[in-house]
């Protein structure tokens, strides 16, 4: 994903990137290694942010972490060029992963990087484009996740998603 | 936490009508050597808040770091760049708190991280 932003878009390399529900940094780290001037990660569980926090000093990248709800966050928009995010589903509470994009569409400059599950692709183009004030909306392609039994939620010992990697431009 | 980041930071405090800069309690500098881009460094220039970032710098123990008042011919300067650079990417705060600019809470900064998470009252 980081790697497309990069190769294909020039989004990362030399950039301020935002990783939103950043979790265990996966995706803040990545930018990082791949030549990110300033990485910020933003997630609202201390634990995750405990890891990601373990994971970058791991690598010897230096990433800042900020503990907060996306929801309520404000980041002055201008100094943000691109968002990454790998956003909740919006299958436990309803709308998350909308309440993501709009925030990511707000903060970044040059391009937001995002997936969703392929079952909402018109959904979030057609609401990306008119709500959010997306000028482009485009699916890069699409990735199958093999979700294995993780939280107490899940009632399947596996499940199979589809899942759209987006690519906005605010 | 760099000051690059504090540049991007608000209080969203409801009632609050303008929640930046947030002010900043420094209890633990460090400062850690990155490289130096001055491509980075122009480019990024005419986005930052500059008196932010010279309250952030008085802050964190560096008054005489960066002039009151900067315009993009300085860039060429070497020395300005060295500067520039060592203020917003170079310096950490690892611990303190960051102060919200109209109602004087503390959102507490460890381990590098500042916890921005508002109360139920705040939202």
């Amino acid at each position: 994903m980081i790697y497309t932003a990069e190769n294909s878009f020039d989004d990362i390399s030399g950039k301020v990137v935002a990783d939103f529900g950043c979790g265990c940094g996966t995706l803040g780290v990545a930018s990082s290694l791949l030549g990110a001037e300033h990485v910020v990660g933003i997630d609202i569980d201390p634990q995750s942010l405990e890891i990601a926090s373990q994971n970058a000093e791991d690598l010897e990248v230096g990433i800042n972490f900020i503990w907060s709800d996306i929801k309520n966050l404000k980041l002055r928009g201008p100094l943000v060029d691109t968002v990454v995010m790998n956003p909740p589903f919006g299958t436990r509470k309803k709308g998350s992963d909308m309440e993501f994009l709009c925030m990511a569409l707000k903060v970044a400059s040059r391009a937001v990087y995002s997936l969703h599950k392929t079952t909402t692709r018109e959904h979030i183009k057609r609401t990306a484009l008119r709500d959010y004030g997306a000028k482009s909306a485009e699916v890069l392609c699409e990735l199958r996740f093999d979700v294995p039994q993780l939280y107490k939620f899940h009632k399947k010992k596996e499940v199979d998603v589809a899942v759209d990697l987006w690519r906005f431009v605010p | 936490m760099r000051l690059l980041t504090h540049n991007m930071l608000s209080s969203n405090i409801r009632g609050v009508v303008n929640g930046f800069p947030l002010g900043i309690e420094a209890e633990k500098v460090v400062e850690r050597e990155v490289e130096l881009s001055a491509e980075f460094l122009r480019g990024v220039f005419p986005k930052i808040e500059w008196g932010a970032l010279v309250a952030g710098a008085r802050a964190l123990g560096h008054p005489d770091l960066l002039p009151g008042e900067a315009d993009a011919s300085m860039l060429a300067s070497d020395d300005f760049l060295r500067r520039f650079h060592r203020a917003l990417l170079q310096l950490h705060v690892e611990e303190g708190a960051l102060v919200c600019p109209e109602t004087g809470r503390r959102f507490p900064i460890n381990k590098g991280i500042p916890n921005m998470l508002l109360h139920e009252d705040e939202v």
